[in-house]
């Protein structure tokens, strides 16, 4: 079966007072229809941009320069303003970081939901409010006949993004993006909107791509990882396999930044210590040929400093890496 | 919080507020120079001293001024603001035959304002740097810096001279039937320029406003939600950014109706326009002071009604400010 969602090749810049800047470089993935790939790195490797993209609603001074975005065999980059209409909601659709922003606050949920049926399955209004209260009890909202006219400032936070999964979901869609849907919630909360995602894909069979810094999350609800470092993409695979056999330092670096509960023992090549990555992605526009981490890498080398950023290289069926030294520095081959 | 405690909560606010415009505009008015007596004297073509004596006890202008005011309050509560002196009648009388003239050009010219000015703003929004929106800029600023008399005066010159098209004096033709549609129509005929001169400025600070807060609510996250839900694009502004963007506009316009007021006064003088306005202007050099203190009672009556409305429509645009929500 082909894949839902088919990136490739897919480059984005912005247009900035000196240029061009390209803040996304040569990203290829495929996300299958029930599954979930998650694409993770720091604040500005280019994650949202990625989700915008494919969304086409990436703001004004940013423009695709090059691939391809096929969504269920469409051309999404090709797709006219009223083909893309159509796309959104129907076949993809996104959630956002930041649940009270992304609602409007001067509608009741129940007609925000309401509005993409009225508008799409031509619902009355009476109907789209019954269906409203469906959805919002199957995002697990308490009292939902009551919620279905609050408004959104009558929510907490994890109320407000169960709507906008709610939202989301009405129509559907094929593919659904969550741009680090938890990053404004509680660590509880969090934990029971991943939960409430993965439930739901299994009764939706919706393919997921999950924009996220949280490599808990990834491991839990993650089939396929593509890490993100200043625009492009260093490591990509399996989730369960780089997770266990993470190659470039920059992802062993993040592993390396979630604290374990586990300090009693440790897991092997993990510290139980937590630590930190050095220095800080480069910005726009101060990123070269060679390979971005290198400033930060510990074990930056000759090669490293002579050659430019290598292309993802196939390690295995499940990972690739774009490291010129990932031989060396894999965790068997440390003396 | 319970809608009619708050109504009633503003009502006595305003009572309050009415009371002390009342002994406030009193008081002012007294320690203004002129005599009305003279004033009264001098319509009469000249009067001796005794003649003037005996006007001051007439209209008890002899009395304390505290006795006066007293004298004065009590007669408004029970709804006589006294007899005017220049115009030989009830000044209540006077001022309902004024204030219908009054609303209806201080309404039209606030909706013209609104409507016109929202909808400059709302386009030029869609391209902030584009040759539509800096010519709005341009001719915004230009209605705002220009004086209300001048417009009118220059208006007045145009359509009464060199393009003939339209009434510049008054309310009605005498010619006209007084009653049924085509007196409807020609009130409206001659309401254009007035309510045109007045509405100019506002249109400017309206169009600056609308502008502003569309561009805001059009990179709003809740905005970009609406089109990833693959609204289109007139549901996305019509029903998502505009809301938004109304607020501050029914905050402002609110806050603007006294001054609409204050430049009526302006423009029915420059028009002949036969409203309250005029009537203040007229009733100033006259020293008309018990038609003067109505005016401005029932100006701030007006004023304050605005105000309450505001709060009201405020309430029913946003539903945070309905609950007390945070």
């Amino acid at each position: 079966m082909p894949p839902v969602l088919s990136v490739k090749d897919l480059s984005v810049s912005m247009n900035g007072t000196k240029g061009m800047v390209p803040v996304l470089e040569h990203l290829s993935f495929d996300v299958a229809q029930g599954k979930t790939m998650a694409l993770v790195g720091e604040s500005g490797c280019g994650k949202s941009m990625t989700a915008l993209a494919i969304m086409q609603l990436l703001p004004e001074d940013f423009r695709v320069t090059s691939g391809s975005i096929l969504l269920d065999g469409v051309e999404v980059l090709s797709a006219s303003p009223k083909e893309l209409r159509s796309l959104r909601g129907n076949k993809m659709s996104m959630i956002f970081q930041e649940p009270m922003t992304a609602l409007n606050p001067l509608y009741t949920v129940g007609n925000q939901i309401g509005e993409v049926l009225r508008q799409r399955r031509g619902l009355s209004r009476r109907d789209a409010h019954a269906q409203a209260i469906q959805f919002l009890k199957a995002v697990q909202i308490p009292a939902a006949d009551k919620r279905v006219d609050a408004y959104p400032h009558q929510l907490s936070g994890g109320m407000r993004q169960r709507v906008m999964i709610a939202m989301a979901l009405a129509c559907k869609p094929k593919l659904l993006i969550a741009d680090e849907p938890t990053t404004a919630l509680d660590v509880t909360v969090q934990a029971q909107i991943f939960d409430l995602l993965s439930e739901l894909q299994d009764d939706t069979d919706t393919a997921i791509v999950l924009i996220t810094h949280d490599l808990g999350a990834v491991a839990e609800l993650a089939d396929d990882v593509a890490v993100l470092y200043a625009g492009r993409c260093i490591e990509q695979g399996a989730a369960d396999e780089i997770i266990a056999h993470a190659r470039h330092p920059y992802t062993r670096g993040l592993m390396a930044c979630v604290p374990h509960l586990q300090l009693g023992r440790a897991i092997d090549h993990l510290a139980a210590a937590l630590d930190e990555i050095p220095g800080m992605v480069p910005p726009l526009g101060a990123r070269g040929p060679d390979c971005a981490f290198l400033p930060r890498c510990a074990f930056a080398s000759e090669i490293c400093r002579a050659q430019p950023q290598p292309p993802l290289d196939r390690i295995n069926a499940g990972a690739a890496v774009s490291c010129w030294r990932h031989q060396e520095i894999a965790p068997g081959a440390m003396a | 919080m319970n809608l009619v405690l708050h109504v009633s909560k503003q009502l006595a606010n305003a009572f309050g507020l009415l009371l002390a415009v009342l002994v406030l505009n009193f008081c002012l008015i007294h320690a203004a120079p002129g005599d009305p007596a003279l004033v009264i004297a001098g319509e009469m073509g000249g009067a001796s001293a005794d003649v003037i004596a005996a006007l001051r006890v007439k209209y008890g202008l002899d009395k304390s001024m505290l006795e006066q005011l007293f004298t004065y309050l009590g007669k408004v509560t029970t709804g006589d603001f006294g007899y005017s002196y220049y115009f030989n009648e009830p000044v209540l009388g006077l001022i309902g035959q004024r204030i219908p003239a009054t609303l209806y050009l201080v309404l039209s010219a606030l909706a013209m304002s609104v409507v016109i000015g929202t909808l400059l703003g709302i386009i030029s929004a869609r391209k902030p740097n584009g040759l539509f929106s800096q010519g709005v800029t341009v001719i915004s600023l230009a209605g705002y810096a220009a004086p209300v008399f001048w417009t009118g005066l220059m208006l007045l010159l145009l359509f009464g001279s060199v393009w003939p098209i339209l009434p510049v004096t008054g309310m009605t033709d005498v010619a006209r039937p007084k009653a049924g549609l085509a007196y409807v129509l020609d009130v409206m005929q001659h309401l254009v320029l007035p309510a045109t001169t007045l509405g100019l400025v506002y249109i400017a600070q309206y169009s600056r406003l609308a502008r502003v807060n569309m561009i805001d609510a059009l990179t709003a996250d809740y905005v970009r939600t609406a089109r990833a839900k693959g609204l289109p694009e007139i549901i996305v502004i019509g029903k998502h950014a505009l809301r938004n963007t109304l607020i501050p506009i029914v905050t402002v316009a609110g806050l603007q109706f006294g001054h609409l007021f204050a430049g009526a006064v302006l423009v029915e003088t420059v028009f002949s326009w036969p409203g309250m306005g005029r009537l203040v202007f007229e009733s100033i050099l006259r020293r008309d002071y018990p038609t003067l203190l109505a005016v401005l009672f029932f100006s701030a009556v007006l004023v304050m009604a605005a105000n309450i409305v505001t709060d009201l429509v405020y309430r029913l645009v946003d539903p945070r400010i309905r609950s007390g929500g945070r």
